[in-house]
């Protein structure tokens, strides 16, 4: 690696630690092999009754236990999982002494059924209106909630925790609220405000409410048996996404500070794009315009063109809306060789992530380049005549892989893309 | 929006603040603020969720910022009143319907989340109550009581969602959460990116609907709601609390050279924007942690200087700002939190329009402060820092100045 700047005379940003969770495990190594070998997480959701629910399928992570549930608590603690593995592999700053600030993306907060249903109990009553629950609430029996259930909270726990610098942020850019949290703190190094940047991105949004709000949307696939072949992202039998959790976690920092420190860097955050779309509060513009140009921002961030582009993390969540815009988006900008550049879909196997999946994938794409091995597309059995992506089918496939591009959209409008590489561009 | 500087480029760029919308319980536009703060009128609402006390939102015409019924009806309240201030900040920067701009028009959005339908709700816990406790019980209810399109409008991001629809503001759409500190970092960033250059224009801001059961039981939880009677915030130091506001507040920031190109009128510079997390475990961390942003913050505040703040009337936080405020008796202070209750996300932005209009109008609004802290100033402020020090966490301060 050579020059400290880009080609627009910026700090090039560095990645110099990762740290991921989902529902295939706990960690890079475990996620990778499973991920590698396509696997799916996603199962049949026991964390709740499903009795009366289309889909009844989810990609949780069962294996941290959160006693009583909350979703905020889970996020709380994937978060804590992810970015301890990231601190850790980066060996920056000391214990509870991160150098730097930290940017969060997570799932708007509210109070969850678990706490609301207690404080009907607490009621003492059996017809009551909302005055009594309020009056309920008072007294400092439930102070803990006011707490836990503050939009800050989870970035307040983690700032204590890690020992981020100054004023941490939380954010939301619905589904790609990974790649915002991204953006954020590449951002903030190349203005030289911070030699360093902690950019988390939490979900642990599986609770019986979350999952019908999109299932009324009819957003959700009820693909429910077998729950692994349910996410068919670019399939023509594809029918909506599947929910899931996780984390992600970057230490992002300046090419300068991580090699005068002599870290091992990961890979390179060459560019960010991202542009608002206005159409509708749920789909894309029918002309793809906010998503090519998302695409091309980020390229022209990261000073290339799209031919230097080796493979596409794509945001594929399997619903028929999205693929169909992707490959528009994609084949628009690519044009003559959007056939040629392989285009996989990591939602195939964990599911979408949600607030967490711009940095969990992230973190794939970055395993991609260190592996120079591309995650399949799994349960593409029915190619979509009108997708004729490579969608890396089924297996995952070696190829020389310098340059990534991760896409993420979401609802609201919102468009992310970040373009990932070996080395400074 | 990608950066354009070259790297040559001296120095940050002068950042302006160009366009003030704000729709609150005193009323909407800059003249029907201006003149209730002038006339000291409150708008709160001790009766309708006694014994707490809210400042409702002002009627207005929705129609003339949100045209189409069909938007108005897919938003809850919190959204239609951000929608409609955002409308009135860009029609205040002169930016209402210029495509080109608004096409690159970065944004912060400074949101928490939106209401309950506490129908339905009270509904499940009744039915809990008198032993519905079957499996399923709980998903049959939900599947079959939530209206499909109140989850967008509870989303935090669908507020910047919306305001994207209706007024077509895409160059980026970014949503903060955090309550108070939200509504701090949406300026700080937002500062940061025109000034080094990542961005040239944006729209910064945020809005609460405290007409909301749901929100009182979250901050009843902590005891922070103000019940009874309504007092200022200075004089709540034997029934501490904030009373929830009704209001959105946005403004337009650019580059100064982006709103010379475009001739546009300056209200104020925004200067500076700093922020802080005390993690408040021990007593003066807040009054510790506002005096280093004070130093932080630069530009030596002179005899046209005030203090505009967000202090909520929440304890242990409020007394600890006072004690910072005692140390910097020369300012004149004004609490927004007595005029307009308090509005979370939305507070910060709100004092940094109301320290632009001020120094835009060449006088600080009455004080409003039957205690004596809030002090009558004579000549026309030229510097006003912005203060918020919110109710659980958080600290930032915005330094606003005159141009010239």
């Amino acid at each position: 690696m050579a020059a400290p700047r880009d080609k627009l005379g910026r700090p090039v940003v560095v990645v110099t630690g990762m740290g991921v969770v989902t529902s295939l495990g706990a960690g890079k190594a475990d996620n990778w092999k499973k991920l590698t070998a396509g696997e799916s997480g996603i199962r049949t959701i026991t964390r709740f009754p499903t009795d009366g629910l289309k889909t009844t399928m989810a990609g949780t992570v069962d294996f941290v236990p959160i006693e009583p549930f909350s979703s905020t608590d889970l996020s709380e603690r994937l978060a804590d999982i992810a970015t301890e593995e990231a601190v850790a592999q980066a060996a920056i700053g000391s214990k509870a002494d991160f150098p730097g600030p930290l940017f969060l993306a997570v799932a708007p907060v509210e109070v969850e059924w678990p706490q609301r249903l207690e404080l009907g109990r607490a009621t003492g009553e059996t017809d009551f209106n909302y005055d009594s629950i309020l009056r309920v609430s008072g007294g400092g029996r439930f102070t803990r909630y006011h707490h836990r259930f503050q939009f800050g909270s989870v970035a307040d726990h983690l700032a204590e925790k890690f020992g981020t610098k100054g004023s941490p942020i939380s954010l939301s850019t619905a589904c790609a609220s990974g790649g915002t949290a991204i953006q954020l703190g590449v951002e903030a190094i190349r203005r030289g405000e911070a030699d360093a940047a902690l950019c988390v991105a939490t979900d642990g949004s599986v609770n019986p409410e979350a999952l019908v709000r999109f299932s009324l949307l009819s957003a959700l696939s009820t693909h429910n048996d077998p729950p692994q072949a349910a996410v068919r992202p670019f399939a023509k039998n594809r029918d909506g996404f599947v929910m899931a959790e996780g984390a992600g976690a970057l230490v992002l920092e300046s090419f300068e500070a991580a090699t005068s420190r002599g870290a091992r860097i990961l890979g390179v955050l060459a560019g960010c794009g991202e542009l608002a779309d206005s159409f509708h509060r749920t789909r894309s513009s029918p002309d793809g315009k906010p998503i090519i140009g998302c695409v091309r921002n980020a390229l022209a961030d990261a000073g290339i063109g799209p031919e230097e582009i080796d493979y596409i993390n794509a945001h594929g969540t399997g619903t028929p809306e999205n693929d169909k815009m992707e490959y528009l988006g994609i084949s628009t900008v690519f044009g003559e060789r959007t056939g040629q550049v392989p285009v996989s879909s990591n939602k195939s196997m964990v599911g979408h992530t949600l607030s967490a999946a711009g940095a969990v994938e992230a973190v794939f794409s970055l395993l991609t380049l260190e592996h120079q091995r591309i995650p399949p597309t799994i349960n593409y059995d029915v190619p979509d005549p009108a997708i004729p992506f490579d969608v890396v089918p089924n297996k995952a496939r070696d190829a020389r892989v310098s340059a990534v591009m991760s896409n993420s959209f979401g609802f609201g409008g919102q468009n992310a893309s970040l373009i990932l590489t070996r080395e400074p561009v | 929006m990608t950066e354009t500087k070259s790297p040559s480029t001296p120095g940050p760029a002068e950042v302006w603040i160009t366009g003030i919308g704000l729709a609150t319980s005193l009323g909407e536009g800059l003249d029907a603020n201006w003149d209730a703060l002038n006339a000291r009128r409150v708008n709160v609402d001790e009766k309708t969720f006694a014994p707490y006390i809210v400042h409702p939102w002002a009627p207005v015409n929705l129609d003339t910022q949100i045209p189409k019924k069909g938007d108005q009806r897919q938003m809850e309240a919190w959204q239609r009143i951000g929608t409609y201030a955002a409308g009135l900040a860009l029609d205040s920067a002169g930016l209402k319907g210029n495509k080109e701009i608004l096409g690159r028009m970065d944004m912060i959005v400074a949101a928490g989340g939106g209401e309950r339908d506490l129908a339905v709700d009270s509904n499940i816990l009744n039915l809990q109550a008198r032993g519905n406790s079957a499996p399923g019980f709980l998903n049959e209810r939900l599947m079959n009581d939530l209206r499909p399109t109140l989850f967008l409008a509870q989303l935090s991001n669908l507020l910047a969602g919306n305001i994207a629809i209706v007024h077509g503001v895409t160059g980026s759409s970014r949503t903060f959460m955090g309550e108070e500190t939200a509504g701090v970092d949406a300026a700080r960033i937002a500062l940061a990116r025109i000034a080094a250059g990542q961005s040239e224009i944006a729209l910064i801001g945020g809005s609460q609907n405290g007409e909301r059961k749901d929100l009182l039981v979250l901050y009843e939880f902590g005891g922070f709601n103000l019940k009874g009677k309504f007092a200022p915030v200075w004089e709540r130091q034997n029934n501490a609390g904030f009373a929830l506001g009704s209001a959105g507040a946005f403004l337009v920031i650019e580059s100064k050279a982006h709103a010379q190109a475009r001739g546009a009128r300056p209200y104020a510079r925004l200067t500076n924007v700093v922020a802080d997390l005390a993690h408040r475990k021990h007593p003066g961390e807040v009054t510790n942690s506002l005096e280093k942003l004070w130093s932080k913050l630069g530009g030596k505040l002179g005899e046209q200087g005030a203090i505009i703040t967000g202090a909520t009337g929440a304890e242990p936080a409020t007394s600890e700002e006072r004690a910072f405020l005692d140390a910097h008796r020369n300012f004149p202070v004004r609490a927004t939190g007595s005029s307009f209750g308090h509005n979370m996300e939305t507070q910060f932005p709100l004092g940094i329009g109301l320290a632009a209009l001020s120094i835009s109008r060449g006088a600080l609004f009455p004080p409003n402060d039957p205690s004596g802290l809030e002090v009558e100033m004579s000549k026309p402020p030229s510097q006003i820092v912005v203060l918020g020090a919110g109710h659980w966490r958080g600290e930032g301060m915005a330094l606003v100045e005159a141009i010239g």
